[in-house]
């Protein structure tokens, strides 16, 4: 290094010197430009967090945030709820029976019925939902098992589903359609409702099986092959149906082809998979009454008769039946209207107590910057 | 005999080596030969020490003939030295010859490797070093891989991040096998492998260990690593680009030459300087003198210094194009001599560069003699009066006074043969100088004119009295000549000057030291020329061109206990002894000729001119003026003879060689004859005091290490400010023997611990001096080289440092290369503290390798130091703005944005973290994998980037007017290992929000996995950019266009993939997942919500600490927001304040968070 150095001085010479020998102002300084940016000069906001300053926010906070809360809360509160166990676990339950006998390869069918009484009248359009407890639709190999382009109506992933699928990928040497896990224990209990009209009599009340899943869902994500192809028997011809599976998927719903193989609603609800272990899936909706001047359910008696298939004792899980009104914002959830009365009031509070501080502190402060 | 070529890396120990005149020397070499009559050989020691100055090399005697070829086959004897150390000064030897005859040699005679053979046609000798042996290369130490401070403190943090990591997966691993053991048949929703069977649980929960690494890997913050080097390019591209830093004579930016070091200009504690070049412009300038009583006050002189100050670039292009003059012939015989092809180029560019130094006022290559300083305007009233006196008589206190200092000196007389390259530039302001002398030579006008050119500027026609020879031919310089008409006055006919410098072409001074430079270049400027000084004589031309040869009897070289050097003289017309000496004030006007000492024999006139003298005396030292006074005694041939017997006894001495040496110098320098004093001025650097002042206020502790001896370390310590005459109490360490360095050492310090403990003195002092508490800061150490070593050893070093701790200011004198890196890694180390060097010379790589950040000062000294250093800046004022504007932004910025890191980072893992307690702890993502990356990569990465780069939480001003607040950044306030888990804890609040918020919202609907996660990340990513929001201090455009875009490009892209991608991702889903929620109201909801409620709590605080406990920038950021008067004013006041307030702090260890200064 040192034995360099005379070299390195001397090239180092060079640069000045091809300034120089260029003449004054034919070269290019090597001066930084004086612009805002390269200096750090730009325009700036300065704001700074005093009491003072943001006593405004936190006043505006709370004035926005508590009337949004009590709007909230009461919407949640006018929507109707009714939530009934049916799965069987006491003694005493109607469907105690099924739920001891049933596993996935049991033939039988086994049905109960649970009677229940709403004390409100349900308005509007009704939603039936099932609710599972405790069923990690969320687990991870669970999530991954299906195969989207199958459910899509691709042909070859038709007859060679996805690997994500397995072990639920073929059955007796032909592809399962739909192929994975989730397809695999697709929720097939079937529930009935009944009104009992005080003279007795039972009304069975019209369940909408359509219009329960996304429209993007039913249209575009989900498709089934052969396209136009109304024949599904055909189309699903080489494919085996789930293990678990009473039925093949083109008899889902042989009444409405619309509904029927991949695009039947209930198997495209059951295939978004739920976020949490005790989740609802909606079911059916009770659509209002025409004329608007009866309710959807009048308070009463009602019935609801379940074919009994799904297992849920070896996880310990719960089967419910929901009927819900809907609002704006969903089912009814209070938290977030309370959620929003809390902090709302909170950030008032926090505004009174700066109020406070800035009126004893910050005029201090102030006074020193200005007065004196 | 036959010479060969070789290269470098051949050379071995014991082979015979030649050298030839200005080339480098290869090896350690043993001296045997030179071409030197007198068996010298002279070597520029500037590559390993910095000294510009040409020292001697004696040849070992016995071994060659002067006058004849080395014959190195007649070389029978035996080397033996010493093992090879790093010790410059110290050698030690003997050769024995086949006779047992033993003759010894010393560092005197060796040539080192790295230094060059300056004005000896060449020199022989034997390798006794070679390679990595030699003591240049081991004075070497190797480059550093430089870790910056932010970045140690961030790997350990990284790990408290992969042990946070660790749990994590561990909870995660044992959750899940614990709940698959609550179940005693699998359910249908656990998926068995693809031959039908279940991994135990145990084995299960064992490989989600590894499934949550890959979850939550995001935890370790690689990204930081890639964003942290962007951030520093950004800086450094600022720090480039900062036109303050910008030095428009040398047309040079500051240079980052450390891509990675830039926040550790912000966290300086200790700054190591060297002097030379550094502090300094290395410029003596003679400024006046008082002669017998009379003081010239060289005015005109005054002026034009002022005037080549402030000339502009014009000027400079001129001198530029005069410099690069046709060669002269000798020059050329030069090049063909040493072969070098590229030579003519190299000295073209070698002119060219100097042209910018001339400019500049920079010092030039050596013997301090840039045109600037060599050149005098001499004192009209002063010439007249010396005109006379050489009319009248050839002897007179004037004549004197001038003949003193042409040869009380120890200044060598080289020649344009022997002068190397780089110094073209530099003969030609002898040139100059010659005619400023009223000498006159062929091809040397243009500098002249150049210099007259500036008085014209200045309106003042001072280049009247110069000559301009009508008849030159104008070859080299027409365009000057139109210029310069205005010359006029020939002193010296042509045969005499060819006469009298027949053999020298021209003549340069090679001075030991900036003054003798000085001095001697002034008395050229009235005529009185040292033209050669050989061992036994020395030649002095007079104004009237006669030569005056002096026998020169003896010379009593300087020592800094007698602090006066005199040279013995025969005058070669009278015959008479006459002893000049010149020396410091005090150590000359003592011993005048019984002026004080007996007033009985009071000569008034005598009398009179000693108190004149101390009166202008008096008056240089006040300003700043280094001062000599020069004298004269004659000495009756008796005397001498009697004296110089016991002079020659003490010189063959042994014993205590040295001490009797001074007795005799002593005896003999007395009654001496005052002649008059010099006022000298070593050019600071502009600013330097302010800048030193700005460091220490900034909390830096400023040492100075510089290999100069140290009556002009501390004389330059004082001007610029490093000591302080009235505050500083100094110690001044100095001896040879270890004893005594311990027995100081330990007195010292416990003086300074005694005082450092006793309130009572404190409180004296602040009353004393206005407002400054002083007894911890007002100690200052003076320690040479020798003393330096001693501290240093092992025993002593621990009292060293703790001395050192309480001191204000260090200075170091004639310290090696080598001892300047062991200090710096000696308080590195031992303190640890964040430490800078800066030099600018070879001899600073050491320490500019060794500290943490280097800075090399370019454009002076060579190239090493900017080579070897981290940054490169071109004035030492440039210090102050780098470190406390940027090193202070660039540490608050890193530092804020590796916090920000972590704490990003964090916030986002946690939120899957939180959903594994919901989804059994099988590693189920809720959030796309693409959207995950990208949210990384893409919405939340520019951000912190530009607040790394651009972030401004003090203006440049303000950091400039208050450097106290450059303190955070020592104490690392800005990081610190509780910054860092606050940003964890904060991060942990702001996830539990993100995630359950979201959760208790939707618990129990039929919402899906991905529809769950869509507002979740929603939510961090506005959490995360507010967050950063709250924290940017300053928003520019570019702030608000790169959050605002972020937040943007997240909606956009999260938009479009969830449009397009139907069953392009299995298994997440994303399709329609997004508009769905978007159509929804309750995201809006669930998202407000989550914000304000996640940022509250930062928010509040921030807001609190705001008003409570503002830190000293939140002050200072209102400072901003004041009316630049009022500021001013503020500003001042909040001095005050913090000097009372900060210093108690101070001495109880540095904790120094006390709210004063907006109390």
């Amino acid at each position: 290094m040192m034995a360099s150095s005379y070299n390195a001085k001397d090239e180092d010479g060079l640069h000045p010197g091809s300034v120089g020998s260029g003449g004054p102002g034919s070269v290019k300084s090597k001066k930084p430009d004086n612009t805002a940016f390269k200096q750090q000069r730009l325009p700036a906001w300065q704001p700074i967090l005093t009491a003072g300053t943001v006593l405004p926010a936190f006043f505006m906070i709370g004035l926005i945030f508590i009337p949004i809360g009590i709007g909230l809360f009461v919407t949640s509160n006018n929507i109707k709820e009714f939530e009934i166990d049916y799965t069987g676990v006491d003694m005493s339950s109607p469907c105690y029976i099924c739920a001891q006998n049933y596993s996935w390869d049991s033939t039988s069918v086994c049905t109960c019925s649970v009677p229940f009484t709403l004390d409100q009248h349900f308005d509007s359009n009704v939603f039936m939902y099932y609710g599972l407890s405790n069923f990690y639709q969320n687990h991870r190999r669970y999530v991954k098992s299906r195969d989207d382009s199958q459910l899509n109506g691709d042909k070859s992933s038709l007859l060679s589903p996805s690997k994500e699928c397995e072990p639920y990928r073929t059955s007796e040497n032909k592809p399962i359609a739909p192929c994975g896990a989730i397809a695999n224990s697709l929720f097939n209990d079937t529930l009935e409702l009944f009104y009992i009209h005080p003279n007795g009599s039972r009304i069975a009340i019209h369940l909408v099986k359509t219009g329960i899943a996304w429209w993007t869902d039913k249209h575009v994500k989900f498709r089934n092959p052969g396209g136009s192809n109304s024949n599904l028997s055909v189309v699903f011809q080489d494919t085996s149906k789930p293990v678990n599976w009473r039925k093949a998927v083109y008899e889902l719903d042989p009444a409405d082809p619309e509904n029927n193989g991949f695009i039947n609603e209930d198997f495209i609800v059951w295939m978004r998979t739920a976020a949490l272990p005790t989740f609802r899936k909606l079911y059916r909706i009770i659509q209002k009454k025409k004329d608007n001047m009866t309710p959807t359910l009048p308070p009463g008696n009602y019935s609801l008769e379940v074919t009994y298939n799904y297992p849920v004792r070896s996880f310990d899980g719960r089967k419910r039946m929901i009927l819900s009104t809907i609002s704006w914002m969903g089912g009814k959830n209070p938290f977030l209207g309370i959620a929003y009365i809390t902090v709302g009031s909170v950030c008032f509070f926090l505004g009174v107590v700066l109020l406070i501080i800035h009126h004893k502190y910050g005029n201090r402060n102030n006074s020193a910057d200005i007065t004196n | 005999m036959r010479l060969v070529k070789r290269r470098w890396k051949d050379v071995r120990v014991g082979d015979f080596v030649r050298v030839l005149s200005n080339q480098i020397i290869p090896a350690d070499i043993l001296l045997l030969h030179t071409s030197d009559p007198n068996g010298v050989c002279h070597m520029e020691t500037a590559n390993l020490d910095g000294e510009t100055n040409l020292k001697q090399r004696r040849v070992v005697p016995g071994f060659s003939t002067p006058g004849k070829p080395f014959q190195p086959q007649t070389f029978s004897s035996t080397v033996v030295c010493e093992n090879p150390n790093n010790n410059l000064n110290v050698f030690k030897g003997y050769v024995e010859r086949p006779d047992k005859r033993r003759t010894g040699f010393g560092i005197d005679s060796l040539l080192l490797r790295g230094c060059t053979v300056r004005n000896t046609d060449d020199a022989a000798g034997i390798v006794v070093y070679a390679g990595q042996e030699t003591k240049s290369m081991l004075n070497n130490s190797g480059p550093r891989y430089k870790r910056s401070k932010i970045e140690r403190k961030m790997n350990t943090d990284v790990l408290f991040c992969m042990l946070l990591l660790f749990f994590m997966c561990l909870i995660g691993a044992l959750g899940h096998s614990i709940w698959l053991e609550t179940f005693t048949t699998m359910p249908s929703y656990i998926v068995p492998d693809r031959n039908g069977n279940y991994t135990p649980s145990v084995l299960a929960g064992f490989y989600m260990f590894f499934t949550m690494i890959i979850l939550l890997q995001v935890m370790i913050p690689v990204s930081l690593y890639v964003s942290i080097e962007l951030v520093k390019m950004g800086q450094i591209f600022f720090i480039t680009q900062d036109v303050e830093l910008y030095d428009e004579e040398l047309d040079s930016r500051v240079q980052c030459r450390a891509l990675n070091i830039t926040e550790d200009l912000g966290q300086i504690q200790y700054v190591f300087s060297d002097k030379t070049g550094t502090l300094t412009e290395n410029k003596m300038v003679f400024r006046r003198c008082t002669i017998v009583g009379t003081e010239y006050r060289h005015d005109e002189n005054a002026a034009r210094l002022a005037v080549v100050s402030g000339a502009n670039e014009e000027e400079e292009d001129t001198l530029y194009q005069q410099t690069k003059l046709p060669k002269l012939p000798l020059e050329e015989l030069q090049d063909s001599h040493t072969g070098d092809k590229n030579h003519a180029n190299t000295q073209v560019t070698a002119a060219n560069r100097h042209r910018s130094r001339v400019a500049a006022g920079a010092q030039c290559d050596m013997a301090f003699s840039t045109p600037l300083e060599t050149v005098v305007v001499p004192d009209r009233k002063l010439t007249l009066e010396v005109d006379r006196q050489m009319a009248s008589i050839l002897s007179g206190p004037y004549l004197d006074f001038f003949l003193a200092l042409a040869i009380c000196n120890t200044v060598v007389v080289s020649t344009v043969t022997a002068q190397r390259q780089r110094d073209k530039g530099r003969s030609n302001s002898d040139g100059s100088f010659h005619i400023m002398g009223q000498w006159f030579r062929k091809g040397s006008l243009r500098n002249v004119f150049s210099s007259m050119k500036f008085f014209k500027r200045d309106g003042e026609t001072l280049a009247d009295p110069f000559a301009k020879d009508e008849d030159e031919p104008d070859m080299f310089h027409s365009s000057d000549v139109s210029d310069s008409t205005t010359g006029q006055k020939v002193l010296s006919s042509e045969g005499e000057v060819k006469r009298s410098l027949s053999r020298t072409e021209e003549v340069c001074y090679e001075a030991h030291s900036p003054d003798e430079a000085a001095l001697i270049h002034a008395a050229k400027a009235y005529g009185f020329t040292m033209v050669e000084r050989t061992p036994y004589h020395v030649t002095v031309k007079l104004p009237d061109d006669t030569l005056l040869k002096f026998e020169v009897l003896d010379v009593l070289t300087f020592d800094s206990t007698r602090r006066r050097m005199s040279i013995i003289v025969r005058h070669p017309h009278t015959n008479e002894i006459i002893m000049y000496t010149k020396g410091a004030d005090s150590a000359i006007m003592e011993r005048l000729g019984n002026v004080f000492s007996d007033m009985s024999q009071v000569d008034n006139v005598a009398k009179q001119i000693a108190v004149k003298t101390q009166k202008d005396l008096d008056m240089y030292a006040r300003d700043g003026l280094r001062t000599l006074c020069f004298a004269k005694k004659v000495i009756s041939e008796k005397e001498f003879k009697a004296w110089f017997a016991i002079r020659q006894e003490a010189l063959s001495a042994i014993d205590e060689k040295e001490e009797r040496l001074m007795d005799t110098a002593t005896n003999i320098e007395n009654n001496f004859t005052l002649l008059g004093a010099t006022g000298i001025e070593d050019r600071l650097q502009e600013n330097v005091p302010e800048t030193i002042q700005a460091l220490r206020r900034a909390g830096m502790q400023v040492w100075v290490l510089t290999g100069d001896k140290p009556e002009t370390a501390i004389n330059i310590a004082y001007s610029c400010k490093l000591l302080d005459h009235e505050q500083d109490l100094v110690f001044t360490f100095s001896t040879n023997r270890k004893s005594v360095c311990k027995m100081r050492l330990e007195d010292t310090l416990g003086e300074v611990r005694r005082s450092s403990l006793s309130p009572g003195a404190e409180v004296q002092f602040r009353g004393n001096n206005s407002g400054f508490t002083l007894m911890e800061h007002s100690i200052g150490l003076v320690i040479d080289g020798p003393t330096l070593s001693m501290a240093m050893s092992d025993d002593l070093v621990e009292q060293f440092v703790e001395l050192c701790k309480h001191c204000r200011a260090v200075l170091c004198c004639r310290v090696t290369p080598l001892q300047k890196s062991s200090v710096v890694k000696l308080i590195r180390q031992k303190l640890r503290v964040m430490t800078l060097a800066i030099g600018d010379g070879a001899n600073d790589v050491n320490m500019i390798q060794a500290a943490d950040v280097g800075i090399g000062v370019s454009g002076q000294e060579g190239m090493q130091a900017v080579m070897a250093s981290d940054f490169a800046i071109t004035r030492f004022k440039h210090l102050q703005r780098l470190l406390l504007v940027h090193g202070h932004w660039c540490y608050s910025r890193l530092a804020n944005m590796v916090i920000y890191f972590f704490y990003k980072n964090v916030a986002y893992v946690n939120l899957l973290f939180w959903y594994q307690f919901y989804c059994g702890f099988s590693a189920t993502a809720m959030i796309d994998y693409w959207l995950m990356i990208l949210f990384n990569l893409l919405f939340t990465s520019a951000p912190p980037i530009m607040f790394g780069i651009m972030d401004r939480e003090v203006s440049d001003s303000t950091l400039l007017s208050l450097p106290e607040l450059y303190k955070t950044g020592q104490h690392s306030e800005g990081y610190r290992r509780s910054t860092f888990w606050i940003a964890i804890l904060d991060a942990f609040y702001q996830s539990l929000v993100c995630f359950f918020i979201p959760y208790w919202t939707y618990n129990g609907s039929d919402i899906g996995i991905f529809s769950f996660g869509t507002p979740m990340n929603t939510v961090s990513l506005f959490t995360i950019i507010l967050h950063l929001a709250i924290e940017i201090k300053s928003w520019t455009v570019v702030h608000w266009v790169i959050m605002i875009g972020s937040v943007l490009a997240y909606f956009i892209v999260t938009l479009a993939y969830s449009a397009i991608c139907t069953s392009c991702n299995p298994p997440s889903n994303p399709y329609w997942i997004m508009h769905k929620q978007m159509a929804d109201p309750m995201f809006y909801l669930v998202c407000t919500l989550t914000t304000v409620v996640a940022l509250l709590p930062r928010y509040t605080l921030h807001v609190l600490r705001g008003t409570l406990a503002p830190s000293p920038h939140l002050g200072a950021r209102q400072l901003e927001r004041l009316p630049p008067s009022r500021r001013e004013q503020r500003i001042r006041e909040w001095r005050g304040l913090r000097d009372t307030c900060i210093s108690p702090s101070l001495r109880s260890q540095e904790h120094s968070s006390s709210p004063c200064p907006t109390a």
